[in-house]
Order: C-alpha cells, then sequence, then structure tokens
C-alpha cells in the first residue's frame, strides 16, 4: 500500500500528540488497522473530525475478558480501523457521538446489545432494545444464549422516553409500528401545530431478529444466505460486502468473471430498486400515471433477472468465492436487449414526467436537507449525493470489476426530494452503461479463456482472521465486517447498512415540511427497517 | 401533458397483454379467485398486510401484485389501511419478539371472521431466522394461521394461488 495519502500526515500528527500508532493493515491490506488506548477513543474523534474523517462505521465484539471495539474512518476513499479494547469487568468507554452524530445511534446499539457504557452520550435512551430482553442482559455477550428467556409474549415497549414538546396548539401524531400501506414497521412520532411538522422522533427496532447473534458458528455459505437477507431489497449488495469480508479473511480471490457477474447482479438490484423508488415516490404525491409506468418497467426488470438467474431479487447468486451461476450467450444478449428496451422507455416516459407542473410544484424544495447536516450524519448514496455528499465506493475505493471501468457519480445540488428522484435516474442511466461494458469484458473473457471459473476454490481461514467488506450497495456504501473462530465458523458478523447513517437525516429534513408530505419525504430517503434493526 | 397521453396510448393496457402461457394461467386463477370471492364475500376480499418481521423482500413482491400486470384488484382482491376493514391478514417475516404485541393486536382489531395467511419460508416455518431470542419464528407460534404461501420470497404469482387456497377452504 502506498504511504503517499493524508493516512501518514494524519498518523505522524498524532504520533507527535498523546498517540503512539503501530500501523497496521486488515488482511487484504486495503484497510488500515489502528489500535489506541480506550481512554483516548472520545480524543481521536476530534482529531478526525478536524481533518475531516467521515464517521462510517461503529461495532464491538466480545472476547471473553475484553471488549474489543471499533469505529471505522473513511477519507477520500481510504478507511482507518480504529480499534481499541475496554475491559469487560468495567466496560467505559468515552463515546464519539459527542464529536460525531454520526456514531450517536449505533453506540447505543452497542451499549444495548454488549451493556458497554459510552460516557458522555448526549442521548444514552436504549435504541435497540425494546422489551424482549431485560435492562441488565446483553445478547450478543458471548455467555449469552441465541434462545435468551423470553416472556411468552413479549409486552410492548411502553415507557419509552420520548422527546415532549409543550405549549399551545402543539399536539402529537403517534404512527406505527403497523403502517397504513405495505411496508415494514417502524414508529414515528410527530409534534405538530397545525399542518407543520415541528419535530419528528422516529423509534426503530421493532424487526429485530438477532442477525449478529445467529451469524455466529455458521458456515460460509450459511452466512452468505442470512447476509442475503439481512434487507430483502439489497440481498446482492449484502451479500457481496459480506462474501467479500470472508474472502479476504480467507486470504482468497474471486475470479474475473466472477466479479464482473457481481458487476452485472449489483448494477441490476440498484435499477430494480430505484425504479421501484421512482414509482412511489410519484405515487406519494399522487401521481398514478408515473407509478404505473415504473412499477411496469420494474416487473419487466424482474422477469429478466428470473428467466436468467432464477431468482426475481436475486438472491443467493452471490457466495463465498464466486457467483452461483453463469451468464451464457443468449442471457447476455437478453440483457443487452433489457438495457436498450429500458433506456427507450425512460427516454419516453422522464420528459413526461419532467414537464408535469403538479409533479413539480410537490417535489422541488421539499424535504430539505442541508449539505452541512448530510455531511454530520454521514448520509450515504442518493441521500447524500442529493446533499453535496460527493462519495461512491465503486469510484473512490474501487474493488474488482468497478476498477476496470469508468463512470461518472451522479450529483444533484438542490438537496431536496426532486434531487432525490433525479439522482436516482442518473444513477440508473450509469447502471445501465455498467452492466454494457460488464458484458462487453464478459465476452472478451470466454474468447480469451472458456475454461474461466465462477468460484474460488475456498480455503478454511485461520482461527481468529478477520475481513472488512465495502461495497456500494442500491443505498450507498455498505460495510461487513466478520471475523472467523476455528472450524470454519463464523465468530463475529457485522453488516452496516446505509440506512443506519441515512435514517437520522429523516428526522431532519422533514422539519418545516407538513404532514401530509411526510410520506413522500419518507419515501425520497426510503431507509431499510430491517437493515437498521438487524 | 402530450407527451404524458403519448405514452399513455403507446403503453397500451398491459395488463391484457398476460396472454402468455404463463400470464394465462395467472387469468384462470384470477378468474378462479372472483367466482369463489363473489360467493363468500360478497364480491370483494380486503386485505390488511403486516410485516411482523420479514426482510422485506416478501413486501416487494406482495407490492407487485398492484402493477398493472397482476392489476390483483381487478380480482375483486384490495389491499386496506387498517385491520378494522380487512377480511384476510397477509403476514410476512418470522414474528419478531418486538413485533408480538403489535400482531397480536392487529389480530384482535381484525373482525370476524377473519383469515390469516402466512407469507413467505419465514412466516411459514421461521425460515432462516427462527426461533431465537429476538424472533417467535412461524407466525402460527403467535396467531392462528389458515394459509401458508412458502417462497423465499413468493413470487406474485404463487401469491395469487396461495390466496385462492384459502378461498377454496
Ligand atoms: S421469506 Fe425470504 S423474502 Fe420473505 S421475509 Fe423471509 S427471508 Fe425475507
Amino acid at each position: 500500500m502506498s504511504s503517499l495519502n493524508w493516512t501518514t500526515d494524519f498518523l505522524n500528527q498524532l504520533n507527535s500528540t498523546e498517540f503512539s500508532i503501530v500501523p497496521a493493515f486488515l488482511p487484504g491490506d486495503k484497510t488500515a488497522l489502528w489500535q489506541i488506548e480506550s481512554t483516548r477513543w472520545q480524543q481521536f474523534s476530534q482529531y478526525a473530525i478536524e481533518q475531516k474523517l467521515r464517521w462510517a462505521a461503529g461495532w464491538a465484539e466480545h472476547a471473553e475478558t475484553v471488549f474489543i471495539v471499533n469505529a471505522c474512518f473513511e477519507k477520500e476513499g481510504i478507511y482507518v480501523l480504529l480499534r481499541t479494547r475496554v475491559n469487560a469487568g468495567k466496560p467505559e468507554l468515552p463515546s464519539q457521538a459527542t464529536v460525531y452524530p454520526a456514531a450517536n445511534r449505533s453506540e447505543r446499539h452497542t451499549q444495548d446489545m454488549f451493556g458497554i457504557n459510552f460516557t458522555g452520550h448526549p442521548d444514552n435512551r436504549r435504541w435497540t432494545r425494546h422489551q424482549a430482553w431485560p435492562q441488565h442482559s446483553y445478547p450478543l455477550r458471548k455467555n449469552y444464549p441465541v434462545q435468551g428467556e423470553p416472556p411468552a409474549i413479549t409486552p410492548p415497549d411502553m415507557d419509552y422516553p420520548f422527546v415532549k414538546s409543550y405549549g399551545e396548539g402543539v399536539y402529537e401524531i403517534p404512527v406505527g409500528p403497523v403502517h397504513a400501506g405495505i411496508i415494514e414497521p417502524g414508529h414515528f412520532r410527530f409534534q405538530a401545530v397545525g399542518e407543520l411538522i415541528l419535530n419528528l422522533e422516529e423509534r426503530l427496532g421493532y424487526v429485530h431478529k438477532g442477525i449478529e447473534k445467529i451469524a455466529e458458528g455458521r458456515t460460509p455459505e450459511s452466512l452468505a444466505r442470512l447476509a442475503g437477507r439481512v434487507s430483502g431489497d439489497t440481498t446482492v449488495g449484502h451479500c457481496w460486502a459480506a462474501c467479500m469480508a470472508m474472502e479476504q479473511a480467507a486470504g482468497i480471490e474471486i475470479p474475473p468473471r466472477a466479479a464482473l457477474i457481481r458487476g452485472i447482479l449489483a448494477e441490476g438490484e440498484r435499477i430494480a430498486n430505484h425504479l421501484g423508488d421512482m414509482g412511489a415516490i410519484c405515487n406519494d404525491v399522487a401521481f398514478i400515471f408515473a407509478q404505473m409506468q415504473f412499477s411496469r418497467l420494474r416487473e419487466l426488470w424482474l422477469r429478466t433477472n428470473a428467466t436468467i438467474f432464477g431468482h426475481r431479487l436475486l438472491m443467493d447468486t452471490i457466495v463465498p468465492g464466486g457467483v452461483a451461476c453463469d451468464l451464457s450467450e443468449a442471457s447476455c444478449a437478453l440483457i443487452k436487449q433489457d438495457v436498450v428496451r429500458l433506456r427507450k422507455e425512460l427516454s419516453e416516459l422522464m420528459p413526461a414526467i419532467d414537464l408535469n407542473s403538479s409533479l413539480e410544484d410537490r417535489l422541488y424544495t421539499a424535504g430539505y436537507l442541508s449539505p452541512e447536516i448530510a455531511e454530520a450524519f454521514g448520509t450515504l448514496g442518493y441521500v447524500g449525493l442529493s446533499s453535496g455528499q460527493d462519495f461512491d465506493v465503486r469510484r473512490d475505493a474501487a474493488y474488482p470489476p468497478y476498477d476496470q471501468v469508468t463512470f461518472k457519480v451522479a450529483l444533484e445540488d438542490q438537496c431536496d426530494i426532486a434531487s432525490r428522484f433525479w439522482v436516482r435516474y442518473k444513477q440508473i442511466n450509469a447502471a445501465l452503461k455498467l452492466i454494457e461494458q460488464f458484458i462487453a469484458q464478459l465476452k472478451d473473457g470466454v474468447n480469451l479463456n472458456e475454461s474461466q471459473t465462477l468460484q474460488a476454490e475456498w480455503q478454511t481461514p485461520q482461527a481468529d482472521s478477520e475481513g472488512l467488506g465495502i461495497v456500494e450497495g442500491w443505498r450507498g456504501e455498505i460495510t461487513a465486517y466478520i471475523r472467523f473462530d476455528a472450524g470454519n465458523k463464523i465468530a463475529r458478523y457485522y453488516p452496516r447498512d446505509p440506512s443506519i447513517l441515512n435514517w437520522p437525516a429523516l428526522e431532519k429534513l422533514t422539519l418545516n415540511n407538513i404532514v401530509p408530505d411526510f410520506p413522500v419525504c419518507n419515501k425520497s430517503l426510503n431507509g431499510s427497517y430491517s437493515g437498521n434493526d438487524l | 401533458m402530450l407527451r404524458l397521453f403519448k405514452k399513455i396510448i403507446t403503453t397500451g393496457v398491459v395488463t391484457e397483454e398476460c396472454k402468455a402461457p404463463k400470464d394465462d394461467e395467472l387469468e384462470k386463477l384470477g378468474i378462479q379467485v372472483k367466482r369463489h370471492i363473489d360467493k363468500q364475500f360478497s364480491g370483494s376480499i380486503a386485505i390488511r398486510q403486516v410485516d411482523a418481521g420479514s426482510c422485506n423482500g416478501c413486501e416487494l413482491e406482495i407490492h407487485a401484485l398492484n402493477n398493472p400486470y397482476y392489476d390483483i384488484e381487478r380480482f375483486g382482491i384490495h389491499f386496506v389501511a387498517s385491520p378494522r376493514h380487512a377480511d384476510v391478514l397477509l403476514v410476512t417475516g418470522p414474528v419478531s419478539r418486538h413485533m408480538q404485541t403489535a400482531l397480536l393486536r392487529t389480530y384482535e382489531a381484525t373482525p370476524n371472521p377473519k383469515w390469516v395467511v402466512a407469507v413467505g419460508d419465514c412466516a411459514a416455518c421461521g425460515g432462516e431466522f427462527g426461533v431465537s431470542y429476538a424472533s417467535c419464528g412461524a407466525v402460527a407460534n403467535v396467531i392462528p394461521v389458515d394459509v401458508v404461501i412458502a417462497g423465499c420470497p413468493p413470487t406474485p404469482l404463487a401469491l395469487m394461488k396461495g390466496l385462492l387456497g384459502l378461498i377454496n377452504k
């Protein structure tokens, strides 16, 4: 790894003060690993924010007498994994959330799951825990049984201390967990005056399924299946990130042909989801024409998935070491045909939508998310890209097959719902081009070397080996951390869906909008509940 | 506006184009559904979908039932916003413990006679998530289930078939 980047200067700066960091790398040499004393945890984050590092992810692990706590930072496409150890007897760590708002909920999650006390945390209410387990037991500690000791009927989480507001004319609207539409469950608490939203508080955690706990002890194949179900709409993204982490830990490289097929799968998933979202955004402002058109295009796209990959949503197509299915000449032709058709359809559809004043009226200026807030929360994907956060893993920390191609990262600058709509459209166009490039390379490969394999042979990783997979899912950067036990078994899996960082931005971008515009504000961000709650 | 109308006209009615062998099957299925619904529910059936802990994959396919290809409403099957308006609860996911009470209350709020359809492998048997400190597993572990539609997730066609199974009971 070249040392000619900001990490060298930053490391020198830190080591000239109270720190003494010996730089190392995670397997695969992509991510730097810096270990520090726990007492300096928060201090580090102060230096980091001065250097404009982005806080990307945080998680912990239980290792007998200590907890290993990790925080992942990124700048200019270079990742640093910060690590410390805290005594399991008195697990305490100065909070980074005081410096990075992005770390807020993640630390609360770690607090609930491990019982680590983040001192000075601005909001240490419970987050992931409702009433399925008692306050002083912690499911991700190794001695906590998978089955736990749940009551026959888990009571509702009645006494959660929501933010209150007082004053004449202020009223509250509680919404959920069961919503009116066909969507995932969660609770939103609005405070409003007249139609205006004064405050919105999200209460998530309803679909917490214990993914991190039930990952322990799995084989790589079984973990890949689970990763593909962290968030059903991002099955390719999460599965890829988890497999990448496992492959790093095992020290194997996937065949180039498998990388190309993964790229085609990931771009296909991006397109399908954006088509669905664009229709849904229009639907939420009662513009049914667009909803019908987009859902029609989405359906056509999914049918081709089923024909070629055997699954409409592409589940279980990525496996540790490569991919589960090849693309024949005929399949490539079919995909290319679909690409051409979709492009043509969109070229007719988008002008019809663009010139529609009733749509403009509802989407422009609504749901404004300032670049400052977007940066503070580390928002990702189309949410970040519409509010000045110019980052895309595929370009900035390229991994195969994206290191072989060039493409333009879509940007919009109005920070509103319309921007988040148009960024999706631009991302579809970029994805279509990428698919064409990948198919072209796939064909070259066929001609050059007929016997290209689809799956690298798996090597059992040594006990304790670890990996950090980072990919650009359709919602933005996904990180997946894996540590192996002996015997090819997973010791720790932590997937960080982009929604974890995007959800808090919804609380901000709905402010000063009217209550009836909340659904469209929400849809423009479209966070995953399942990916957040784990 | 002209472009919009042009697109509508050139797109045509895709629902009618479902005449390929596969979609023929769908037409037939739908018509059967409709006949039974006519008989037992005076022409329409109201479904309240409840995500009790799914990964959202099942929801995506339930959504697809409303796209112009399947257009399930033409058979008298429609989705409603409140359990109080529903004949059928369409429940997905392993029931997360945090959703257990919410699901029970939704069930209570649905007037009799009511039916419960468990959608997806998770709802059928716990799927990839099973039973744990955080998950109750199958929907049947929490409320009585009338019909199970397997699949991860079930395709829209499988969902239509499953609903037919319910109405045939
Ligand atoms: S059955 Fe499959 S798609 Fe449905 S909730 Fe379970 S894992 Fe997700």
